[in-house]
């Protein structure tokens, strides 16, 4: 059974988005949906990026306002 | 079949790390990026602050380098051990407030921890002998592989042929004959190693990735320590001496003053942790207020708020005032002049 988390660094300015994020997918399963919501800009190219080497999946990323909701999908 | 060996890299996201890397990727060796956070990394923050810099291309230069040589990257958080480096540093600074060689101490022997605990065998770095005065100097290689306790198995890829074979080198998980033997100031060897490589687009930080080779924000650093009266620090006090102008009316207080939209919506951040202004008869900036202050001296940071607001030529102008211990009010003050604010108060 997979779960999803919530990851709230809003007002954290990359990379701390970045490291909270693979701080938080070390302890997620694969399969496991993680949404983190941020503020910084930055992240809508830098988690996906981490995404991409690290091999998990990108499921959206979308900006309202001020406010940067990005999902990834760990795999392992 | 035999595992591949593998290595644990330092990335910067400039140029001679990912050669390093691709260096021993080149010989069949797994190699995995470890990137490190000081709180005065150039990368990340302040680009995404000021609304100017938003338009520019916000890329993690570690991050694309990892990309570009399809390795993984690990981002490790050396904010607290790094305090030390920087307030205690065993081989002094740098031209400013960098304390280089300490620094790189500390990152290699973080990458030398990640190492063991990760199974790897050896660290690479970007290093060239004489590329940097401070932390590459021919001397200085052997203080870096000492003091981090790397020692042998610390291996700079493009000067190794200039150096004692290392450990990876003496058993033969690499070949010292395709690595090389870079050395000075000159970058046209990486230039020409990156054609090679097919890389065409990498990260030229002119200075270094690290605030602190920066000459106005050691000035700041400086000046906060003064103004407390002990050098230390906290991660938000680094953040804000990125942000906005800091003016210092008198040696107990300073203000911090958004210069912008980005700078006043970072600074909000802030409220609960600092006395704050912002004129409300007037558009203007968000002013911190970092140290303890007198009715008479939140009269004149009220002035001085008023000069940085859109009313600086009215005869009058409404702030309000939220101190840290809760009280809010407002006061109607006369902007100051541009010319009463000396110079010498401008951090």
């Amino acid at each position: 059974m997979t779960t999803h988390e919530k990851l709230d660094v809003r007002g954290q300015l990359c990379p701390i988005p970045v490291i909270r994020t693979q701080n938080k997918v070390k302890t997620l399963a694969s399969g496991d949906t993680l949404e983190i919501i941020c503020t910084d800009p930055g992240a809508l190219n830098d988690i996906p990026a981490w995404c991409e080497v690290h091999g998990h999946r990108l499921i959206d990323a979308k900006q309202a306002h001020n406010e940067i909701v990005i999902t990834i999908e760990v795999v392992r | 079949m035999t595992q591949p060996r593998k290595a644990v890299a330092l990335i910067s996201g400039g140029l001679d790390s990912m050669l390093a890397a691709r260096v021993i990727q080149n010989q069949g060796i797994h190699v995995e990026g470890l990137n490190f956070y000081t709180g005065f990394c150039v990368e990340g923050h302040t680009h995404a602050i000021r609304a100017k810099d938003q338009r520019a291309q916000k890329r993690n230069n570690a991050l694309w380098a990892a990309k570009q040589l399809g390795i993984k990257l690990h981002i490790i958080d050396v904010v607290e051990p790094y305090k030390d480096v920087l307030l205690n540093p065993k081989h002094g600074y740098g031209a400013n407030m960098n304390p280089c060689l300490d620094c790189k101490g500390l990152m290699v022997g973080q990458a030398m921890a990640w190492m063991q605990e990760n199974e790897f065998d050896f660290i690479i770095t970007g290093e060239v002998i004489g590329q940097r005065p401070m932390s590459q100097g021919r001397e200085k290689m052997p203080v870096v592989s000492r003091e981090s306790g790397a020692g042998e198995l610390l291996l700079r890829p493009l000067c190794a042929q200039l150096l004692p074979p290392t450990l990876p080198e003496k058993n033969g998980w690499v070949d010292r004959d395709k690595l090389l033997a870079f050395n000075g100031r000159s970058r046209k060897p990486q230039i020409a190693l990156a054609a090679e490589f097919g890389f065409d687009d990498y990260a030229q930080p002119a200075g270094g990735c690290c605030f602190l080779t920066d000459e106005r924000y050691s000035a700041k650093l400086k000046d906060l320590w003064q103004g407390r009266g002990k050098r230390d620090y906290e991660l938000d006090d680094i953040m804000l001496l990125k942000v906005g102008r800091h003016i210092r009316p008198r040696p107990h207080f300073k203000l911090i003053i958004g210069r912008e939209e980005g700078e006043n919506n970072f600074l909000e951040g802030y409220r609960r942790q600092f006395t704050h202004l912002r004129p409300i008869s007037h558009e203007g900036p968000l002013v911190l207020v970092d140290g303890e202050t007198t009715p008479e001296e939140l009269h004149l940071a009220a002035q001085v708020t008023a000069r940085f607001s859109q009313g600086r030529d009215a005869s009058e102008v409404t702030i309000a005032i939220h101190e840290r211990q809760g009280n809010s009010y407002q006061l109607s003050v006369t902007p100051l002049e541009a010319n009463s604010i000396p110079a010498d108060w401008y951090i």
